[in-house]
């Protein structure tokens, strides 16, 4: 099989997350690999975004060890840390956009911030990056005269602005319309191809499963009850995945 | 009542059972329940019925059960069957979180403040450390918002000092002016009015305003922008929260906040000069002259070290409610007003102890 020949680009052991007293993830061991998309996959509330801000310190886990490219992360410091994080790219569930500033703007932090780049190569790069996300026209509205798709596919822009070797994104395809959902797959599968870039992503629709996934980690109540390829999930037999896309399959 | 009667141990609810009729019927209720032992529920007469009627009935089946386990039930008819099925409480009961005993609420509050306490501490030392660090690296700072800062705290507030600060330097010298009167020391007013503005008032009145007005400006941005995930947007660009959203205000109210209070005693002297004119036949020269010639450099080296000492508790007091903020809209609003409150009496108290200093 093809995938014991990529390796692990990051490995989570044992890793438990708390919201103060309320324990949130048990033990998550879980790979994830490069050139790859894994879908995490699990009802709403079931730990999902906790585990994404976890393994990317947004939260602190109370232990356990996350690895990027066999490194630590948790024991970094601040600008080793930050150094990773240049590789990384997030898009947030409600797009995370800053209120303030104009959608160009928030695109443009990051290379404002860490490149010496000129102000009309910055503007080139935004223009290409909405343009993927077929959002051009909306390149000097403020986020509040955004809905809530187009936040996300801006904070979509965003999240890709610096080539980020490894991209995380939270639901991008909720709240979408099944056409622009399923460009936002080719955008994601182009990505891969084209970049070789790795995702991680969470989401709920089955298409896009069935488009874009190859591998999934599928949690129940704060535990990883599967990781595999869809085609490994099926023959497993564990009753809530097998609900879960049983019940899918109807919508 | 007739949607509800008790008759021979049978006890029969009818007609309409909704939100509007529910509070009269379990009144009824209460009272045929005294009168003697129910042995059977008659929902057959049942016409209409929403998901309040059906708490109702669940709730009525469980008392007479528990009164009489034997309860036999006549079912009510097929469409009001469906509304009871549909809205049937399934859900398991789920444990209240315990009530907290005085003591121990009392405990958590003083284990909770120590905490805080801490957190202010490391957040002040981090705050201070990226300050003087983006004095010299701009890096990492949002583009621009030292200046939008600056106006936002300086110039807006202006209309406010000026107009405070003339009533204030106003009713002082109004109240001395009618005891020095008394005493002939009409020319010690000048005095007065500028050593009390210049060492208290002026520093005083301005933090007060520029926390009401700024400081709650400043929390409410930052847990805005931290219950919006904006927060954790700035962390995965690779930046420094602290140094990117708080340097610059830190940077900007540093050297608005002694220009403020300069304004704010240069406006009440004004309040005074009128009262002076008016009340004491004390001449603008005269006025000028005196306040200058009672002021010393420890006077203005007090007022300036006050004035932005009062600056870097607002911001700090601001950035710390902001960043620990939990919950939504109603978390922002909450920790709103905690920094006001927090930080007009940090002000007042550090104000005292400068004076204590100062005097002692
Ligand atoms: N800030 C918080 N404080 C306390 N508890 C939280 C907090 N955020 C999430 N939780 C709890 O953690 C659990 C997991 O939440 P999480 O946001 O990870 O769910 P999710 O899988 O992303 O759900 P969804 O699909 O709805 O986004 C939930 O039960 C929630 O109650
Ligand atoms: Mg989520």
């Amino acid at each position: 099989m093809a995938m014991q020949e990529v390796k692990p680009i990051i490995t989570i052991r044992n890793l438990k997350a708390q919201y103060g007293e309320k324990a949130v993830l048990h033990d998550i061991n879980a790979d994830i690999y490069e050139g790859q998309v894994t879908v995490i996959l699990g009802a709403s509330g079931c730990g999902k975004t906790t585990l994404l801000k976890n393994m990317l310190r947004l939260h602190e886990p109370v232990e356990g060890s996350v690895k990027f490219w066999d490194t630590e992360i948790l024991e970094l410091d601040e600008i080793e840390f930050n150094n990773m994080l240049k590789k990384v790219g997030m898009l947030f569930q409600n797009g995370a956009l800053l209120n303030s500033i104009s959608v160009m703007d928030n695109i443009a932090i990051p290379l404002e911030q860490h490149t010496k780049l000129s102000r009309r190569i910055i503007e080139k790069m935004i223009r290409v990056k909405l343009n993927l996300v077929g959002l051009s026209h909306a390149i000097h509205l403020l986020p509040s005269e955004l809905s809530g798709g187009m936040k996300k596919r801006a904070g979509l822009a965003r999240a890709m602005i610096m080539d980020p070797l490894i991209l995380f994104c939270d639901e991008p395809s909720a709240g979408l319309d099944p056409l622009t959902s399923a460009s936002l797959d080719e955008l994601i599968l182009d990505l891969k191809s084209q970049l070789n870039m790795t995702i991680v992503m969470v989401t709920h629709e089955l298409a896009s499963i069935h488009r874009v996934a190859d591998r999934v980690l599928f949690l129940d109540a704060g535990r990883l009850l599967f990781q595999g390829t869809l085609d490994e999930a099926r023959v497993a037999r564990i009753p809530e995945i097998d609900t879960f896309f049983e019940v899918g399959k109807f919508e | 009542m007739d949607n509800i009667k008790l008759e021979s141990s049978k006890l029969i609810v009818a007609g309409v059972v909704d939100r509007n009729t529910v509070p009269e019927l379990k009144k009824e209720v209460q009272h045929l329940m005294r009168r003697g032992e129910v042995q059977s529920l008659d929902l057959s007469g049942i016409e209409s019925l929403d998901s309040a009627g059906v708490a109702f009935l669940e709730c009525l089946r469980q008392d007479l059960e528990e009164e009489n386990p034997q309860l036999t039930v006549v079912a009510a008819p097929l469409p009001m069957l469906k509304i009871m099925q549909t809205f049937a409480d399934r859900a398991d009961e789920v444990e209240k979180p315990a009530k907290v005993s005085i003591f121990e609420s009392i405990g958590e509050k003083v284990e909770g403040a120590w905490l805080q306490l801490k957190d202010a501490v490391f957040l002040s030392s981090e705050i201070c450390w990226w300050a003087v660090v983006g004095v010299f690296d701009r890096k990492g700072q949002k583009k621009g918002s030292f200046t939008s800062a600056g106006v936002q705290l300086g110039y807006d507030a202006l209309p406010v000092i000026a107009l405070l600060s003339f009533i204030i330097g106003f009713i002082l010298s109004l109240q001395a002016a009618a005891q020095l009167k008394i005493y002939g020391g009409n020319v010690f007013l000048p005095d007065l009015l500028a050593i009390t503005m210049v060492r208290e008032m002026g520093p005083l009145i301005t933090a007060i305003i520029v926390a009401g007005r700024s400081g709650s400006a400043i929390a409410s941005e930052i847990a805005t922008m931290q219950v919006s995930e904006e927060i954790d947007a700035l962390r995965m660009m690779a930046l420094n929260p602290i140094r990117y959203v708080v340097v610059p205000k830190f940077h900007a109210i540093t050297v608005v906040m002694p220009l403020l209070v300069i304004f704010s005693i240069i406006v009440a002297e004004l309040g005074g000069i009128f009262i002076g004119l008016q009340m004491l036949d004390l001449s603008v020269t005269t006025f000028i002259t005196r306040s200058i010639n009672i002021i010393t450099l420890k006077d203005i080296v007090i007022s300036m070290s006050k004035s932005i000492v009062f600056a870097w508790l607002i911001v700090i007091i601001g950035a710390h409610y902001g960043f620990r903020v939990k919950g939504g809209a109603e978390g922002v609003g909450k920790a709103t007003t905690a920094s006001v409150v927090a930080s007009i009496f940090a002000v007042v108290i550090t104000d005292a102890l400068f004076s204590l200093f100062y005097l002692g």
